[in-house]
């Protein structure tokens, strides 16, 4: 429960829902066989069918469905025997057909559900459907339409296959729909159906957005914010959009059901279209497409291949690794990090010093190398054979980060580099004492300082001749030896 | 010059006549008719001398260039020639270029048929008399003052006027069968499913098949069988293999228990000479072993209202791609929406506007569920009411339109009155099932041709074959 205070001092809560549109990472199109790429130069992937050009059909690309039965796994849905592909009708330059293929009354996934911080978040839906082109105005400022000369149009995008994956009004915080989408993230990476960059659009969120004063069990009227292309733009947006409405109805006034969209440069949302604007789409089922009806084989290798998903992996590293919830979630956060640390334990690293060393470490390598860096490659022997030398001896902890750094960058095993860097730790009780003797004969009066003084007096004596024991030493000196030593020493 | 399909084949694959020569015939007959009949909106020359000229190198190398070598082939101007114009006899489609052939195109190139041009239709599909062309209309080869039907107008004209033995139509509604009947041609609409629709230029996905014209059955059947069968690039194609349709053609209707339906036949305005020639070719049915009866098939009485709203919302959105944007007729505009609308203004001949109107209407929120949801239910009836007839009956007759080809102009200001020449069509393609018009018989007046209508179920292609090929050996009078 996330509760606004207005100025008036009344308190209001957020209710929203979230259509996140992802785009699914298949090899092809969703009905046709051109490459689904990003980036590629204008109108080169393309063919008569995501043209829509005159007298091409539609085929529907079998993976597309597989991707949705797949999240249909991972967020608890139910798929029906069958769904249905509609038309919706309305002009638009970017969409060859002036129609867009999606599914309306009858989705292929339907009521499912995530959890956020403990919270079950409702999902109502998540339908197949085509994406649109692209549009670019030439000529005017800033690439906007208004004031363009002409426009330019890029198909690449038309026909890539896209979830449209809706939520229940769950939602009672800008924080809250940032968790919900940033779960629904990494589990659609998790379980291999999308890039989910929201950078690039192949995942995009609209929110809606409604405020209401809290006790109360009513829906106000909602907008729909567009536009949002990160999860801060997301917060922002939904706290801007709810102290507007706040404002708004706290002055006696109403809400207008419309379209906003979000400028993030200003820090505002602004109308688009209000609802008395908005289509009438005259969905009707399309009729160059049979209904999907998903075999049981399909659905049986879709469950037998479902990756273990970030929710139940992140409880399960907690408890096998015993680390904390957000320790959990940094390993989580970067491709191949938590399978890093789970290597590292598998061959024999101590599973809490395996994950610490690894978010810390791996992660602080990653970030030197910047930008592309990726775990893969990195060998998880490095991370036990440190942690061995560590629990040896033969390095003190902070030695042994030096050279679990060093050979991640590939200076070699970490053997070989505590011998390089003449780091080995001198555990042998011989040359440790050969070494205390010394300081003994040469500091004397210390000596018989402690062994006159109190235990003040006592303390410091004892600290200032292991210190010299180990300046000795140039710090090499397995530090349990030598206090063992010195204490030996001093009760003779 | 009247050689039918399957002798000219015989004689180019045997080498004893050369595909050119087959082609120049025909061009030469083209010259001769095409300026009185207009069948055609781009007789295709060039082309068909150069594969004319391919299809007798293979056969002077040895190989066998397919059913259909050296065949003559008209194309309804609806269905993508790749390079070649193809217009839907619309102005918004004017020097278009499809990238690409229709399947059905690539496999009866494959079989060694010859394109030899695009034949006229009414714009976009929609009529009955092909005078709703931008480029003018077809006349009926057996009396110019008379229209040959539609909407495949065009490919009935050419074939009964010796331009090609063998043309592409489309049916959606009745737009080979009534111009096959018009024009006194066989035509015939096969299963839904049965044909690729890849490359057809969509009227109404959900009842539009391409389908066959010819002078005889047996070449009609030749056509359909080296054209059809499972086309990947059509979801709505039919998976599992399809009969033989040649062989068994002529075994007769012994046995064969033919229903004749009521409500087709004693339909509103008939001739009385349409419905004394289906009396005669049942008759010559049962002459021939067949038991007739008549069959009452309720609901098919209103396929013509389903149809008028299923068809044109299907259209509405079909052809809202016209835009402007990307190919075909611009018409400037201030912004993209007057662009878009200018465009389309200038674009679209009047019946086009007027069955987007209606489709668009029968769409809209709050009209969807009384206009188009309920045309979807009569839809269903239909094939209930066809399914009970199917147990009583192997396949059904009717007239296949009312009447016979009417005078040119006597129907465009009446669009109603145009609608009613298929409403003895209609009702196969919103069930799906085939039939096929065979000319039987002609009237007394004025010696125009009658066409009779087989029906039967889904994938009863090859039994409704089998049946006109009676009625055509057995027409006798
Ligand atoms: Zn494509």
């Amino acid at each position: 429960m996330s509760v606004i205070t207005s100025a008036s001092g009344t308190e209001w809560e957020i209710v929203s829902g979230l259509e996140v549109h992802c785009e699914l990472a298949t090899a092809t199109k969703i009905f046709c066989s051109c490459a689904n790429q990003f980036g590629e130069e204008p109108n080169t992937n393309v063919c008569p069918v995501c043209l829509g050009l005159p007298g091409s059909l539609p085929v529907l690309n079998e993976k597309a469905v597989e991707y949705a039965l797949r999240v249909g796994e991972a967020f608890h849905f139910t798929v029906p025997a069958q769904s249905v592909f509609h038309r919706k009708n309305y002009f638009y330059p970017d969409m060859p057909k002036n129609f867009q293929t999606t599914q309306y009354d009858e989705p292929i996934c339907e009521h499912g559900w995530l959890e956020v911080d403990g919270v079950r978040l409702g999902i109502t839906r998540a339908h197949l459907e085509e994406d649109t082109g692209k549009s670019m105005h030439m000529g005017g400022a800033g690439g906007r339409i208004h004031g363009a000369s002409h426009s330019l149009i890029d198909y690449n995008r038309a026909g890539v296959p896209l979830l449209e994956i809706v939520s229940e009004p769950d939602i009672r915080s800008s924080e809250q729909a940032a968790a919900y989408v940033d779960e629904l993230r990494s589990t659609l990476k998790a379980i291999g159906v999308s890039d989910v960059k929201m950078e690039e659009g192949s995942l995009r969120v609209d929110a809606n957005v409604s405020v209401r004063r809290i006790g109360d069990t009513g829906f106000g009227t909602r907008c729909e914010i567009k536009n949002l292309n990160s999860l801060k733009s997301l917060r922002d947006a939904m706290d801007h959009e709810a102290a507007r409405q706040i404002e708004i109805l706290e002055d006696g006034g109403e809400i207008r059901q419309e379209t906003r969209l979000w400028n993030e440069n200003e820090g505002h949302t602004a109308s688009m279209r209000s609802k008395e604007e908005a289509y009438d789409y005259r969905y009707f089922p399309e009729p160059d497409l049979v209904p999907v009806q998903p075999t049981d084989e399909l659905r049986a290798h879709v469950r037998a291949t479902m990756p273990e998903l970030p929710a139940a992996r992140r409880t399960r590293l907690m408890a096998e690794l015993s680390i904390s919830e957000q320790d959990a979630r940094t390993l989580l956060s970067t491709d191949g990090l938590a399978d890093f640390a789970e290597a590292a334990v598998v061959l024999g690293a101590p599973p809490r010093d395996a994950a610490l060393w690894t978010t810390q470490d791996v992660s602080a390598h990653l970030n030197v190398l910047g930008g592309g860096a990726t775990v893969e490659g990195l060998d998880p022997g490095l991370l036990v054979e440190t942690l061995q030398l560590v629990s040896d001896g033969l390095v003190s902890r902070n030695q042994g980060k030096e050279v679990f750094a060093a050979a991640l960058a590939g200076e070699g095993r970490p053997a070989q580099i505590v011998a390089d860097r003449g780091l080995a730790q001198v555990s042998d009780s011989g040359a440790l004492g050969a070494v205390v003797d010394e300081v003994f004969a040469a500091n004397s009066a210390a000596v018989q300082e402690w062994r006159d003084g109190d235990d003040k007096v006592r303390k410091k004596k004892r600290g200032f001749l292991m210190g010299e024991a180990m300046k000795a030493l140039k710090g090499q000196g397995n530090p349990q030896l030598l206090n063992q030593l010195i204490d030996e020493r001093l009760a003779d | 010059m009247n050689s039918s399909a399957f002798d000219i084949a015989a004689d180019v694959r045997a080498g004893r006549v050369s595909a050119r020569d087959v082609v120049e015939q025909h061009l030469a007959t083209i010259a001769d008719r095409e300026a009185d009949v207009h069948a055609f909106n781009l007789v295709m020359a060039d082309v068909a001398r150069r594969q004319a000229d391919a299809v007798d190198g293979d056969v002077a190398a040895g190989h066998d260039p397919g059913p259909l070598a050296g065949v003559p082939l008209a194309l309804k101007d609806n269905l993508c020639t790749r390079g070649v114009d193809t217009t839907c006899s619309s102005r918004i489609l004017q020097g278009w270029k499809p990238p690409y052939d229709a399947t059905v195109v690539t496999r009866l190139r494959d079989a060694g048929a010859v394109a030899i041009g695009k034949t006229n239709l009414d714009e976009f599909a929609m009529g009955s008399s092909t005078e709703n062309s931008a480029f003018g209309a077809t006349r009926n080869p057996r009396d110019l003052s008379r229209v040959p039907g539609g909407s495949s107008g065009g490919s009935a004209a050419a074939v009964a006027a010796g331009f090609a033995p063998l043309a592409l139509g489309s049916d959606t509604g009745g737009s080979i069968r009534q111009p096959a009947a018009l024009c006194g041609v066989v035509g015939m609409k096969p299963t839904y499913g049965t044909v690729s629709r890849y490359g057809l230029i969509a009227f109404a996905s959900s009842l539009d098949q391409i389908g066959p014209f010819a002078t005889n059955v047996r070449d009609a059947a030749l056509l359909l069988e080296t054209m059809w069968g499972h086309d990947p690039l059509d979801s709505t194609s039919i998976a599992s293999p399809l009969p033989t349709l040649v062989q068994g053609l002529d075994d007769g209707v012994r046995g064969l228990r033919v229903g004749i339906v009521e409500e087709l036949t004693d339909v509103e305005g008939i001739d009385p000479e349409v419905r004394a020639a289906v009396s005669s070719a049942a008759r010559a049915l049962e002459d021939a072993g067949a038991s007739v009866d008549r069959v009452s098939v309720p609901s098919t009485m209103y396929g013509l209202d389903a149809y008028y709203l299923i068809a044109p919302a299907e259209a509405s959105s079909n052809l809202a791609r016209y835009d402007g944007v990307r190919y075909g007729l611009r018409e400037e505009g201030t912004d993209i929406g007057t662009m878009n609308a200018n465009t389309r203004d200038r674009g679209f001949g009047a019946e086009v506007k007027r069955r987007i109107m209606l489709g668009t209407y029968a769409l809209s929120a709050g009209y969807y569920d009384a206009y188009y949801g309920q045309a979807q239910r009569v839809r269903t009836l239909i094939v209930r009411d066809f399914a009970a007839a199917y147990e009583r009956f192997d396949v059904l007759l009717s007239p296949t339109s009312p009447t016979i080809a009417f005078e040119a102009g006597s129907k465009t200001a009446d669009p109603l009155a145009m609608y009613l020449s298929d409403v003895c069509t209609i009702p196969t393609n919103l069930a799906g099932h085939c039939a096929i018009s065979v000319p039987f018989g002609s009237d007394s007046v004025h010696n125009m041709p009658i066409g009779v209508q087989i029906l039967g179920r889904e994938l009863a292609d090859a039994l409704i074959f089998r049946v006109a090929r009676a009625l055509e050996v057995n027409r006798g009078a």
